[in-house]
């Protein structure tokens, strides 16, 4: 019981937030219901006893690029910046990709414990001091099993930092 | 209705004690933190060669209680055309972040509210970074120049010098294996050494952007009094005032915490691991002692009946805070049987004095600092994050491991350990010799070329 109130109350200000985010006209107020949504979903990993994505989720997401996105808005000139044109004018597209990805959605929902092997697994929690440590067993499953894809995104992230700096040379 | 009733009262009867000292912590920090300021404020005027606050109670000991009423009922001005609920919002962020930080530290072994969290340390230096957009959000709010270019520079300070002082956690954090401030305390334990010696660096690099991350001068730009009227705070007053004004002593608090926690040896008595060193465990209760005689000796030259009283007040509070530091000291001697019960006595009450000791250690450099140090300049400070700290704190990351390496090797342990560490501190400062060369170098070109600077306000 305890559980589900908590899940809902987290769940409920996430899309809450993120909905206010798309359709506050005010640039800022959309950042900080932005930050809400995001703080909502650091909640739920919290209630999954994932800590470690829970602080990494508000270090990176909230506190990083939050406050680099809240930095950026009010450096630029709003005034000048709502008389532009703000959207790529593809409502079609936009349409009928949201629409394909709510039926994904929907089939996933339907088929949940109808056909057996599909839908959403359904597992059994296991008792909490069982668990491994949490940080502890992230760092493991990242640097035994998945170290390559792990190193590939680094270097991804490596070549938009130098491309970043690049631009940025270039056109000082 | 009824089944929320039931998981109300199931949550409350897990986490009613935590809940408990959440609320002690709200209600008490703000005292704390007054009395902060005010020995602040006999720092710098003792520094100063001045007296500072003596009208309000004996030696100005009641300032600030005094100081908080007037900030309570003190009229609360919003701007015209600001954004009134961001203008609401920001201050509660500021504080709210600053004091959820509280909730992860340990001040002993027992003595934490969010107890054995797996991420510990990285909770309280995550959620106490959330305080900026309190900062940010509020100079925006007001609406004011002045506001919105200290919240423009603070932003950019904090980011850049969050990112030198994580780097500085993570070369302390080699070490200790564990981010579970409990288990950060006990590997120092074991080691027999702080953290601080084995990663000077660190613990320098640390120092210098943790005064940074809490805008307390020399990198006091974001309220620069004599550029930014008071930066970001600017339009705030009376109440809201207050609360950014907690929140800056609060985060203090908890900079100097996480310092003392990583790099200090924490709860731990110094050497808390050499025997013969023992009668180190009567350091605390003599302190007090000596206190208590101070303030007995200066009675007599009070000038009125009513501070002489006090004086002596004091004195006697000195006295029974020092019993109480001796008792779990002397009872195994004089009993052996009380030793094994008087273990957590001696856990709880010597280890938190010595955690407050150290944390007041830390701050009172911090005012030290602060009243010597004379103000940055905005590119100055700027320059000095990314050109010289992060560079340093990651060579210094990597020096950090591979001392380790070798230290594993040797199988080097305890004080053995600064034979592989201390070379490695060396060549990483030296390493930071040539970045302040080079720097030098490039620095003087770039004044020649360019002296536009975007934040300088």
């Amino acid at each position: 019981m305890l559980d589900k109130v908590i899940f809902y109350f987290f769940a409920g200000i996430a899309v809450a937030g993120a909905v206010l985010t798309v359709t506050r006209r005010n640039a800022v107020h959309s950042a900080i219901f932005l930050v809400t949504s995001l703080l909502a979903t650091a909640g739920i990993f919290l209630q999954l006893r994932a800590e470690f994505l829970f602080i990494v989720q508000i270090i990176l997401y909230v506190g990083g690029i939050m406050v680099l996105f809240v930095f950026v808005i009010m450096l630029v000139n709003l005034d000048v910046a709502l008389h532009q044109i703000q959207f790529a004018r593809q409502k079609w597209v936009a349409f009928i990709v949201s629409l394909a990805l709510a039926a994904q959605v929907g089939v996933m929902l339907w088929s949940s414990g109808k056909m057996p092997g599909q839908g959403l697994p359904v597992l059994a929690a296991a008792p909490a001091d069982k668990l491994p440590a949490n940080s502890e067993a992230v760092a493991r499953s990242l640097f035994n099993a998945y170290l390559l894809p792990f190193e590939i995104a680094s270097v991804l992230l490596l070549v938009a930092m130098i491309g970043a700096v690049v631009m940025a040379k270039r056109r000082a | 209705m009824n089944a929320v009733l039931q998981a109300t009262i199931e949550f409350l009867k897990l986490y009613w004690a935590p809940l408990l000292c959440g609320v002690v912590i709200v209600a008490v920090l703000p005292l704390i933190v007054g009395y902060i300021v005010l020995v602040e404020r006999k720092l710098m005027a003792d520094m100063q060669a001045r007296l500072g606050p003596m009208r309000v109670g004996p030696h100005g000991l009641l300032q600030p209680i005094a100081d908080a009423l007037k900030l309570l009922i003190k009229e609360d001005i919003i701007p015209e055309h600001a954004d009134k609920l961001v203008f609401w919002l920001a201050p509660v962020l500021s504080v709210g972040a600053a004091l959820l930080a509280i909730a992860g530290l340990a001040i002993g072994p027992a003595f934490q509210i969010a107890k054995d969290i797996n991420i510990g340390i990285l909770f309280v230096v995550g959620i106490s970074a959330l305080g900026i957009f309190g900062i940010v959000l509020g100079g925006w709010a007001s609406n004011s120049n002045y506001s919105l270019m200290g919240a423009l520079r603070s932003s950019a300070q904090l980011v850049s010098y969050e990112t030198a002082a994580g780097l500085a956690l993570v070369a302390g954090l080699l070490f200790a294996g564990t981010l579970n401030i409990k288990s950060i305390v006990e590997a120092q334990q074991q080691e027999g050494v702080w953290f601080a010696l084995l990663a000077p660096v660190a613990f320098f690099t640390y120092l210098v952007a943790s005064i940074a991350e809490t805008n307390r001068a020399p990198f006091d730009l974001p309220e620069a009094e004599s550029e930014l009227v008071a930066g970001y705070m600017t339009e705030f007053s009376g109440f809201r005032w207050s609360l950014y004004f907690l929140a800056e002593y609060t985060n203090m608090i908890v900079v100097a915490s996480v310092a003392t926690t990583l790099f200090l040896g924490g709860w731990l008595r110094p050497f808390a691991s050499v025997r013969w060193l023992n009668f180190l465990d009567f350091a605390p209760p003599l302190l007090m002692v000596a206190i208590a005689a101070y303030c007995v000796y200066r009675t007599p030259m009070q000038p009125s009946r009513v501070q002489q009283t006090f004086m002596l007040a004091v004195a006697g509070l000195c006295v029974v805070v020092g019993l109480v530091l001796l008792a779990p000291v002397v009872a195994p001697m004089i009993r052996p049987s009380l030793k094994e019960a008087m273990v957590p006595y001696y856990a709880g009450i010597h280890g938190g004095f010595w955690f407050l000791f150290k944390v007041s250690a830390y701050i009172y450099l911090f005012m030290w600092l602060r009243f010597t140090v004379p103000r940055y300049r905005f590119d100055q400070l700027m320059r000095l994050g990314w050109h010289f700290l992060i560079p340093l704190s990651l060579i210094n990351v990597l020096m950090v491991g591979v001392a380790m390496i070798i230290g594993a090797y040797f199988q080097l342990q305890g004080w053995k350990l600064l034979l592989a560490t201390t070379p490695a501190a060396v060549i990483t400062l030296l390493a930071a010799l040539l970045i302040l060369a080079a720097e030098r170098e490039g620095g003087t070109k770039q004044d020649a070329t360019a002296a536009s600077d975007f934040y300088a306000g």
